[in-house]
Formats: structure tokens, C-alpha cells, sequence
């Protein structure tokens, strides 16, 4: 017999509060992959070996990622009558100092703090929300990352969690599609198209069977917020997914992650299986006559199948080629029947839509992009991370005000944006808006919220070659100008950055380019060309001084080979 | 039918779509997909031993050799390129003594490069067994692997 949803709530809101309440020092280690992969376990570790040897009461909290990978290890420590202070490169050594000299006694250890969160002050430390990098942000989507632990639900119900879905039950598939469409919300995956409609088509469709994906594949190299997303709160996703499939009477659900992801799939499936305890998924929910069931399916490492008809096909059990369209997904997608399939982000944003209402979400944003939208920063730029911006916010704010502009004292070159599908801007048109549709006025898209930043110690032409390597490697291999123009492409600019460039290769280059574009059937090839072409339009020169002169100028490429 | 692959395939049912997932624990348990047990499963789920071999070269996970007792990935995406990973991966390669996509002699170390990990803002990272290792350096890798007696 499962508790009904007040009784959940009230249960959730009472552990939440005697832990927010307790009259010990609460301790937060972010243990997602990146604080992992800087050690936060081992921090963990000797937080609570401390303790025991020293013999002081403190919980110790694993939590997810506050998306500061710059100062990984982070760890957040609350105590009774003190505002929370995040603190950022701990290490077992600094562990040890915290305890000895904020938990024992009571010097906060300022020089290690990033900011401080919640009410009250304390004077050597800035409260983290008016710092640099968290100024001109907005925490919607990543409101819990760090600060709840992504393995208990109830930390996640007692923060308005399912509540969106409860309406959702209480209003009626209809409304919950109205309510969507008056938000704008357009997809977060790269292509923008509002998500309302994809909603309508698949509702208006005839079938007994209905699908909902939540396409996680995330394969542009350089995006990772989907990621953090699924480490740091993935019931805010599954919220969105129990939505969806409200919404269109769907009653099967799969989540595509990346089997690259390891810590993503465990903290799914836990997610999962707690919300079968709790009767949020199952037949009959909270006693309503929908049914809903979700199945995590593991990538096997194929970009291609971040297409949607190329991931049906995967999730059928056959080769990630995409299908010809129409028809569209909505109409006939998995096993042929109607299928939703949304980005992470975007259920994310439906979830939060069914919370808090359209209004809310419609404060932010610009006319024809609303809301927020996270992004993946990382290269050569100081503060890398995960940040969350109002669409329409320019890059330069997001690269120089946020991320803090270049590491190491030096100039930006580029930003490369959209992942391999996107292309260059240079420093000169930072102050573009980045919103659905301006990027592509520069050739290039928002994608899936990758920005890479690029010094002047970077080759372009080196950089144009990695991009192609990727694409050629991931062709599916259907539409000759995509699997052999990306190879020749690719082998023109490795004979460039080789000492054996032509000046041929350069036009070359631009109309192999276009024919590509022109040829391709999926967003692959339509969009494999556009990191050269976007190069050579900015950066003509590199091209003609490794071709011409037979050097880098970045001294990157070996031009002796 | 051998042991492993018996309880593997316990698990499912025999539909098509169980292929993937299939193959996946069967490379997680033998290290890599032999080609009896390819047979098995295409006798299994009732797919051609041509597609079900079709469908294990399209996906760059599936391997087809066996592989060392340590797995090391490389990330060659963006941001590990321009954060110095062409480096690291050769400094890897020289105190391995393999090249990207081997396996040392002695089934200790066996070298793959992926797309992208998805840690680019610690990079350059690779991951040891699943585990992420963040801003390599070439001292980092000298660390890493001589432990292992590798010089």
C-alpha cells in the first residue's frame, strides 16, 4: 500500500527540516564526477574520520555538484546561527584545518571560502550569490545541484519536488499542454522547436501505445550540464518525464544516458526505483487511471544516436541510422507508435513550468526564447563550470563577467560554440545575444550549451582538424557527402596543419563544405562542415601562413611530418 | 552454454531490442564480445548473426578482442585538445609502450581513445577503469602508470 501525496510531502518536509534544523554542523560534499575526479570521496572520508577521532557530532552529506569545476573539490558547511559557506579546493589537508578551525572553534577559515548562502553574514566572506560568477546568473534549473542529496527523494519532494506533476494530475492533459505552450518553451536540445507542439501532434495521434524519451545522449564534446543534471537532481527530470506522458497519455518512458556516464546511470536508477516505492510510477498512479513506467537505456557510444529517429533505432536494438522524415516522431516514432522525445534541460523546464506556473517562467528570457538555459563552460577560461543564464544574456557577459574571461593572463582568440555541429565567434562579436535564433546569423547555434573558450596559444587550424576527426569518425555512414566529404575534408586540413597544404585546398575546402550541407540527410552532415568554414571565415589567415609559409603561428602543429 | 553468458542472458526475454543491452553485460563480464557468444545471442533474441554482428561494429563500445586488466580512456574532445590532451595520450603511449586502441602483452593495460568524457571543465581528463582522472599532466601520467611496472 503506497502513502498518498500529502503523506509523502509531510513525511519529506519533516526530515528535511530536523536536518536543515539540527543543532550540528551539517556538512555537504559534492560528489559528483567532477568533484570525484578531484578527489571530494577522499575529503569525504577524512570529514568523517575526523569526526570520529576527534569525537564532534556533524552529519556529512553527499550531495550533488554546484557546477564550480574550477574550485572542485567543493565542500558546503552549515552551522546553528552562521550562514552556509561553500568552500572550494579542499583537500584531505584542508579538511582537517575546516574541522579544526571552524568546527571546533569558530574561525570560518575565510581564505578557503567562495561565498556564503542564506541568512546572516559574516564579514571576510561575500555572500556567494553577489560574487562574480553567480551574480548575473539565475538558479532555476540547477536550483538543487549541491545543495540536496540527488540519492534521497525526499530531500527532493520536500523542495516543491512533484508538485508540478501533482497539478499537472489534478488540471488535465489539455491544460497541461496550455500551460506549456503559454510558457514558449522551445527545446533545449539545439533545434528550438517549441515543445508544445511536438506535445499536440503526438496527444492528436491515434495509438494505443505512446512513448516518452528523454534524450540524454549529450555527445557534443564540451557539454556537460546534462550530466550534472542527471548526478545532482535527477528527480527534476523524472518529474518532467511523469508530465509529458501525462500530458499525451504515454505509458512507457525511456531515459537514453551515455554509458560513459557511470555515475548518471547508478543515480538514475536509484531515482527510479524510489519513485516506484512511492507510487510515482507504477499502474494507477495516486489513484488516477494513468500508468506510466520508465526504463533507463544505456548508449553505446554512438553521437549519431543524439538524432531522434537514430536513437529510436538504437533503443529498437539496431544500428543508430537516422529514418527518413516525415513522418516525425510525434507520429510515428518507437516501434512505429507516437514518441516524445525531449532533452534533459527541457523536461527540466517542464517540471518547473508545472511548479511554478507560465508567469514565472516567462519573466525571463527574450521575446521569442524564454527562460533560462544552462551552460557547459570549459577550455581555456578561468571559471569552468556549469552556469545558468537568462536567454538573451550576450556571450561576453557569460565568458568575461561569469567565467572570467581567459586563464592564465591570456587573450581570447575564439569561442567555439554549439559543439561540432556550431562554429567560431571571435572576440570582436562577443556582445551578440545568445538566445534560439541570433547565433545563426554567425553561422553557428547555440546547440546544447557548449562553449569552449580558445586563447591565442591555440592553433585554429589545429582545432578545425579535431573537430573534423570527430565528425568523420561519427558519420553513420548513409549519405555519401557525409562519410566520405567529412574524410577527404578532414585529410585536406591534416595535409594543412602537416606542412602539406596547397592554396587550392582552402576554396577546395569551402565548396566541399557546401556540398556537404547540401547532401546530407541528418543534422550531422548539415551542420559537420560548419567549424571549417566558420575557421576560414575568421581566422583566413592561419589557413594561408600554414599553407603559404608552412608554419603555425600558434606553434602548435608539427608542420614537418 | 558456458556459465557467464547463461546468467546474463537469464535476465531477458529474447526481444530484439534486449540486443544492445545484452551485448553490454556480456562485454562487461567477458571484457569484450567473443564471437560464439555472438552466436548465442543472435540464437537467443532470433536476429541474424549478420545484424547482430552489424549492430556490435556500429556502436564504438563494443569491442572485439579481449582487453587488459586496466582500462585507459582518453578523452579527445574539445577541450581536452585544446587543454593539452595530444600529449597526454602520447605520453600514455610511450610508457605503455602501445598505441591508442592495444593492449600490452602482458593484458595489464589496454589504450582507447572515446569522443568526449563529459568532465571538459576539469580537463584533460582520462578515466582509468571508469573513474575519472582530472588535469593531466605528464608528471600525473608518469605517476599513474608506473605503479603498474610500467616504465
Amino acid at each position: 500500500m503506497t502513502l498518498d501525496f500529502d503523506e509523502i510531502q509531510k513525511r519529506a518536509h519533516e526530515e528535511w527540516e530536523t536536518l536543515k534544523k539540527s543543532a550540528q554542523p551539517l556538512i555537504f560534499v559534492g560528489t559528483a564526477t567532477c568533484g570525484r575526479s578531484a578527489g571530494s570521496l577522499e575529503v569525504l572520508e577524512t570529514f568523517q574520520a575526523e569526526a570520529s577521532r576527534r569525537d564532534f557530532d556533524c552529519t556529512v552529506v553527499e550531495v550533488g555538484c554546484i557546477g564550480l569545476c574550477y574550485a572542485e573539490p567543493t565542500v558546503f558547511i552549515t552551522k546553528p546561527g552562521r550562514p552556509g559557506i561553500l568552500y572550494g579546493d579542499i583537500d584531505p589537508g584542508k579538511a582537517v584545518e575546516l574541522c579544526e578551525r571552524y568546527l571546533l572553534c569558530d574561525d570560518p577559515a575565510a581564505e578557503y571560502a567562495l561565498g556564503t548562502v542564506g541568512e546572516g553574514s559574516i564579514d571576510t566572506i561575500p555572500t556567494l550569490y553577489q560574487t562574480a560568477v553567480f551574480r548575473q546568473q539565475v538558479r532555476r534549473i540547477l536550483r538543487n545541484c549541491g545543495f540536496i542529496d540527488p540519492a534521497n527523494i525526499s530531500h527532493y519532494i520536500a523542495n516543491e519536488g512533484y508538485t508540478g506533476f501533482m497539478k499537472a494530475l489534478s488540471s488535465g492533459p489539455d491544460q497541461v499542454i496550455d500551460e506549456i505552450r503559454k510558457s514558449g518553451l522551445r527545446g533545449r536540445g539545439g533545434a528550438g522547436f517549441p515543445t508544445w507542439r511536438k506535445w499536440k501532434f503526438c496527444k492528436d495521434a491515434k495509438s494505443d501505445e505512446k512513448y516518452i524519451i528523454c534524450n540524454g545522449s549529450e555527445g557534443d564534446p564540451g557539454t556537460f550540464s546534462n550530466k550534472l543534471l542527471f548526478e545532482s537532481d535527477p528527480h527534476s527530470i523524472l518529474e518532467g518525464m511523469l508530465i509529458a506522458a501525462f500530458a499525451v497519455n504515454a505509458e512507457k518512458g525511456y531515459i537514453y544516458c551515455p554509458s560513459e556516464y557511470p555515475l548518471a546511470l547508478e543515480r538514475l536508477q536509484r531515482a527510479i526505483n524510489q519513485m516506484e516505492k512511492y507510487g510515482l510510477l507504477g499502474n494507477n498512479i495516486f489513484g488516477s487511471s494513468f500508468n506510466f513506467h520508465i526504463k533507463i537505456k544505456e548508449g553505446a557510444g554512438a553521437y549519431i544516436c543524439g538524432e531522434e529517429t537514430a536513437l529510436i533505432e538504437c533503443i529498437e536494438g539496431n544500428r543508430g541510422i537516422p529514418r527518413f522524415r516525415p513522418p516525425f516522431p510525434p507520429v510515428s516514432g518507437l516501434w512505429n507508435n507516437p514518441t516524445i522525445i525531449n532533452n534533459v534541460e527541457t523536461l527540466a523546464c517542464v517540471t518547473l513550468i508545472l511548479q511554478k506556473g507560465y508567469e514565472w517562467f516567462d519573466e525571463l528570457g527574450t521575446e521569442n526564447s524564454k527562460g533560462t538555459k544552462t551552460f557547459s563552460l570549459s577550455g581555456n577560461i578561468q571559471h569552468s563550470g556549469v552556469v545558468e543564464v537568462p536567454l538573451g544574456i550576450t556571450l561576453e557577459e557569460i565568458i568575461y563577467a561569469i567565467g572570467g574571461g581567459a586563464r592564465d593572463n591570456k587573450k581570447i582568440k575564439t569561442v567555439l560554440i554549439g559543439g561540432p555541429g556550431g562554429g567560431c565567434v571571435p572576440p570582436n562579436l562577443l556582445d551578440i545575444p545568445v538566445d534560439h535564433d541570433s547565433l545563426q546569423k554567425f553561422g553557428t547555434s547555440m546547440g546544447s550549451g557548449g562553449i569552449v573558450v580558445i586563447d591565442e596559444s591555440t592553433c585554429m587550424v589545429d582545432v578545425a582538424c579535431n573537430f573534423l576527426e570527430f565528425s568523420q569518425r561519427e558519420s553513420c555512414g548513409t549519405c555519401v557527402p557525409c562519410r566520405l566529404g567529412t574524410k577527404k575534408m578532414y585529410e585536406i586540413v591534416k595535409d594543412i596543419t602537416e606542412g602539406r597544404g596547397e592554396p587550392k585546398h582552402i576554396d577546395l575546402l569551402v565548396e566541399l563544405g557546401e556540398a556537404i550541407k547540401l547532401g546530407s540527410f541528418c543534422g550531422l552532415g548539415q551542420t559537420a562542415p560548419n567549424p571549417v568554414l566558420s575557421t576560414i571565415r575568421y581566422f583566413l589567415d592561419e589557413y594561408k601562413e600554414h599553407i603559404n609559409s608552412k608554419k603555425c603561428p600558434a606553434d602548435v602543429c608539427n608542420m614537418n611530418v | 552454454m558456458e556459465e557467464p553468458l547463461r546468467t546474463i542472458l537469464s535476465s531477458f526475454t529474447g526481444k530484439p531490442d534486449e540486443l544492445i543491452p545484452i551485448m553490454q553485460q556480456v562485454q562487461h563480464v567477458y571484457g569484450y564480445l567473443p564471437e560464439h557468444v555472438m552466436s548465442e545471442i543472435a540464437e537467443f533474441t532470433g536476429v541474424p548473426g549478420s545484424r547482430v554482428y552489424a549492430v556490435a561494429t556500429f556502436y564504438a563500445q563494443f569491442r572485439f578482442t579481449p582487453i587488459g586488466r586496466n582500462h585507459v580512456t582518453v578523452c579527445r574532445g574539445t577541450s581536452c585538445h585544446v587543454r593539452g590532451v595530444p600529449r597526454i595520450l602520447e605520453e600514455i603511449e610511450k610508457n605503455l609502450c602501445i598505441s591508442d586502441g592495444q593492449t600490452t602483452e602482458d593484458m595489464e593495460y589496454s589504450l582507447e581513445t572515446v569522443a568526449c568524457i563529459g568532465a571538459c571543465g576539469l580537463s584533460p581528463c582520462i578515466m582509468i577503469n571508469r573513474k575519472v582522472k582530472a588535469k593531466m599532466t605528464p608528471k600525473k601520467v608518469a605517476e599513474l602508470f608506473s605503479k603498474g611496472g610500467h616504465k
